[in-house]
């Protein structure tokens, strides 16, 4: 049967298993717009085409599945750049869909027309030019195909006004084959004996886990290798759910602003496994001197990341879950008690360090407010966290039990992220409770979002963590510049009357003690609450290795009990 | 210095993609070309590029990335045959013109054109021999010279191109490509 391209765009969006797509309508993707009506999607109309690419990605990071965004030509395709760029960063797959002006106009700088596939050429795992409707089931199931195989990415797929609107034979291809494109790979015997080898003679191993467990599925088989191989767990910040915070190898978080005893425990480690990650500079500091007695397993489905910014010893290339059960059987039972006690030796200095146990000086702390939403609600919410300071004591205080019940852009660190996130995660995970903690700066940068959330009547619930700063800047300025505060003071509109004028409902903390209380009414209200938490404007975090540092060279928080001179 | 023979699907912007790769993982190409293979879609690039075994083995990774990239092979230390054309155009006036002639000889190279005041030269052969050449004539007075950067193929029966095909209904391929045959050296 004869159909239109824009049908067919429809028709292999459903096929692909889409349920939903965030957008917004223009001029050239207007023919598929109209074929919507007909087929059974959801579309959420987003404030901002970059909202709606993060809304895919909060989606295709809370479910698993690919999230699809839209939008037209032009201004609609760059505005979509931030979104493609944060979840090419966190490899996380989403497929953008953009009109394209006629194929005959192309090159001729027509009304909105940009080169969207050239500018998203570094940002896009892959991308597609479709200028014809024969053409267009094919670029979605490759698009689909290759988003979420391998290592998962964005993918752009750019459809010229008379490709969407001209017809031909629909057929559904056959699943692609792409000649060019491996995203399996698999080490070979002596490769998984010698990993074992370096297992079995380690003394002081630490397993690094990142995005990957949680990519591949692998946290069962992370926690039973761990158990196992009796090897503790130190987590990147994306790498957060993949062994629940709570079991008794999981040290908590490394790099620059992880635990201390974390990042110790890394410097003085002789054997590290890396799982699923990819030694970012905010988890290894000074390259010079990471680790330096540690031999290095990278087990990690990018080849192209083994030996990128550390030389290993082993690299085993696949799928991190695959590998890891085939592993399982060479690595026999031990045990390093010595190990794993020097370690919680470690912990104690940090624990009379800890915010939580200071003295109450009746300020309100961004560190409480977190803590107290992690104890409200059970651990078990899914939060959204955008940029900056709050996002790192999230990190810190809310401890979370189940893979991608953290959302977060760890890569980019695109302030703007969290809320439309936290849409595409709840319109993903409808039953899933979503918090979004957000910077009082990030917060305006997609605040317009609001207006999506009361249209669609979404329903979660948004912590302003408001320090009336740029808070990770002023803290940068503080630390290293003086405390000359340029450009980070920030004057604020009123945010729950903010939240009112779009229809939901808004409420400001200000002590300590209104915190809980807040926090559960927003529980129980249908429909969404912000609330505006006015913090400490001048509170750090910490530890905090600078940038390029040594690990081990963190600044610890002053505190009443601990000298700190020493180690500042 | 490090040469790759690189298979690519021969679509529009796959050069582009190619070189774009090259500039964001911070690596320079010294030499690029492309050309057609025996294969139908399937173009062949040789890409030399300064940089040490470490940083060769992350452009292989990184090549195979691309998904209309479809074979990668470092070359470098592999027997190969490593061929540059050139045309050059020399001033060679009646008393010169014997000595420049003679000279072409010694290279092997070839006389494509005469004309009263010049000639033009054409050679193939390594880069080296190229260069040499070149500085030999340069006295005679180069007026203008053309270059097709450096191609290779490994000596003996293995082939880099065996089973290599494009992806199946490869798609645009009735369109003008904007890639195909581009030959330059940066
Ligand atoms: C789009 C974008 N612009 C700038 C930055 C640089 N930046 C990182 S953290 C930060 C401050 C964030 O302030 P706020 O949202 O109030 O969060 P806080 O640090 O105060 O918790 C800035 C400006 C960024 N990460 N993203
Ligand atoms: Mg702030």
């Amino acid at each position: 049967m004869k159909k239109t391209g824009a049908q067919i765009l429809w028709e292999s969006l459903v096929r692909e298993g889409a349920t939903c797509v965030f957008g917004y309508p223009g001029g050239a993707i207007l023919p598929a717009y109209d074929a919507m009506l007909d087929f059974p999607i959801r579309h959420i109309l987003v404030r901002h085409e970059q909202g709606a690419t993060h809304m895919a990605d909060g989606f295709a990071r809370a479910t698993g599945n690919v999230g699809v965004a839209m939008a037209t030509s032009g201004p609609g395709a760059t505005n979509m750049v931030t979104g493609i760029a944060t979840a090419m960063m966190d490899s996380s797959p989403i497929v953008c869909i953009t009109g394209q002006v006629g194929s005959k106009l192309i090159g001729s700088d027509a009304f909105q027309e940009t080169d969207i596939t050239g500018i998203t050429l570094p940002i896009t795992k892959h991308n597609y030019l479709v200028t014809r409707p024969d053409d267009v089931a094919r670029a979605i199931r490759e698009a689909f195909y290759v988003a979420r195989s391998g290592r998962p990415g964005p993918v752009l797929v750019d459809v010229t006004k008379d490709a969407q609107q001209s017809s031909c034979e629909f057929e559904w291809p056959a699943e692609p084959t792409l000649t060019g494109y491996r995203p399996n790979h698999w080490p070979s015997k002596p490769e998984f004996e010698r990993a074992a080898e370096l297992i079995h003679a380690a003394k002081r191993p630490v397993i690094l886990a990142g995005h990957g467990i949680v990519l591949s599925g692998a946290t069962d088989v992370v926690r039973r290798f761990a158990e196992r191989a009796h090897v503790p767990v130190a987590m990147t910040l994306l790498g957060l759910g993949g062994l629940a915070a709570s079991h008794p190898l999981n040290l908590g978080m490394m790099g620059m602003h992880g635990e201390a005893w974390v990042n110790t425990a890394i410097q003085e480690a002789d054997l590290l496994l890396a799982f699923g990650m990819r030694f970012d500079d905010r988890v290894t500091g000074n390259l010079k001197t990471y680790a330096p007695q540690a031999r290095k397993i990278h087990i990690e489905i990018d080849p192209a990341e083994i030996n990128k910014n550390v030389k290993v010893d082993v690299g085993l290339v696949g799928d991190l879950r695959d590998i890891l059960e085939e592993l399982l059987p060479y690595v026999g039972a031990c045990d390093r008690t010595e190990w794993i006690d020097h370690i919680s030796h470690l912990k104690g200095d940090s624990a009379v360090r800890d915010i939580q146990q200071l003295p109450d000086s009746g300020h309100l702390y961004a560190a409480h407010v977190i803590h107290d939403i992690w104890k409200a609600t059970n651990g078990e919410a899914i939060v959204v966290t955008d940029v900056g300071q709050h996002q790192m004591w999230e990190a810190q205080y809310y401890h979370h039990e189940e893979p991608r019940s953290l959302i977060t852009s760890g890569g980019l660190g695109t302030m703007g992220f969290a809320l439309p996130a936290a849409i595409g995660a709840k319109v993903g995970r409808p039953d899933a409770e979503v918090w979004v903690i957000v910077g009082d700066g990030g917060f305006q940068m997609t605040m317009a979002e609001l207006a999506t959330i009361a249209q669609e009547n979404i329903d979660l619930n948004v912590a302003i963590i408001n320090n009336g700063f740029l808070g990770m800047v002023r803290q940068w300025q503080e630390f290293f510049y003086e405390r000359r505060y340029a450009a980070t003071p920030l004057v604020n509109p009123d945010f729950t009357r903010l939240a009112e004028a779009f229809g939901l409902k808004g409420a400001r903390v200000r002590s300590r003690a209104e915190v809980v209380p807040t926090v559960q009414a927003a529980r129980e209200h249908a429909g969404t609450v912000v609330i505006d938490f006015q913090v400490e404007q001048e509170d750090s975090v910490f530890p905090m290795v600078p940038a390029g540092a040594d690990l081990h060279a963190m600044i610890r928080r002053p505190s009443a009990i601990v000298e700190t001179g020493a180690d500042v | 210095m490090n040469t790759f023979v690189v298979l690519v699907e021969n679509l529009p912007g796959v050069l582009t993609r190619v070189a774009s790769l090259f500039r964001r993982r911070g690596f320079n190409i010294e030499s690029l070309t492309v050309g057609h293979t025996q294969t139908p879609g399937v173009s062949r690039m040789t890409i030399a590029v300064d940089t040490d075994e470490l940083g060769a083995r992350r452009v292989e990774a990184n090549l195979y990335k691309l998904i209309n990239v479809l074979r990668v092979d470092n070359v470098t230390s592999a027997p190969t045959v490593l061929r540059d054309l050139a045309l050059i155009k020399v001033t060679a006036t009646p008393e010169t013109r014997a000595h420049v002639m003679q000279l072409v000889e010694v290279y092997r190279a070839r006389v494509v054109d005469v004309s009263p005041s010049s000639l033009v030269v054409e050679i193939t052969g390594t880069e080296e021999k190229i260069d040499s050449l070149i500085e030999v004539l340069r006295p005679y007075g180069v007026l203008e010279m053309a270059r097709t950067g450096t191609i290779a193929m490994v000596r003996g029966g293995t082939t880099s191109t065996e089973g290599i095909s494009t992806s199946n209904g490869a798609t645009h391929t009735e369109h003008p490509t904007d890639d195909v045959s581009v030959s330059y050296s940066v």
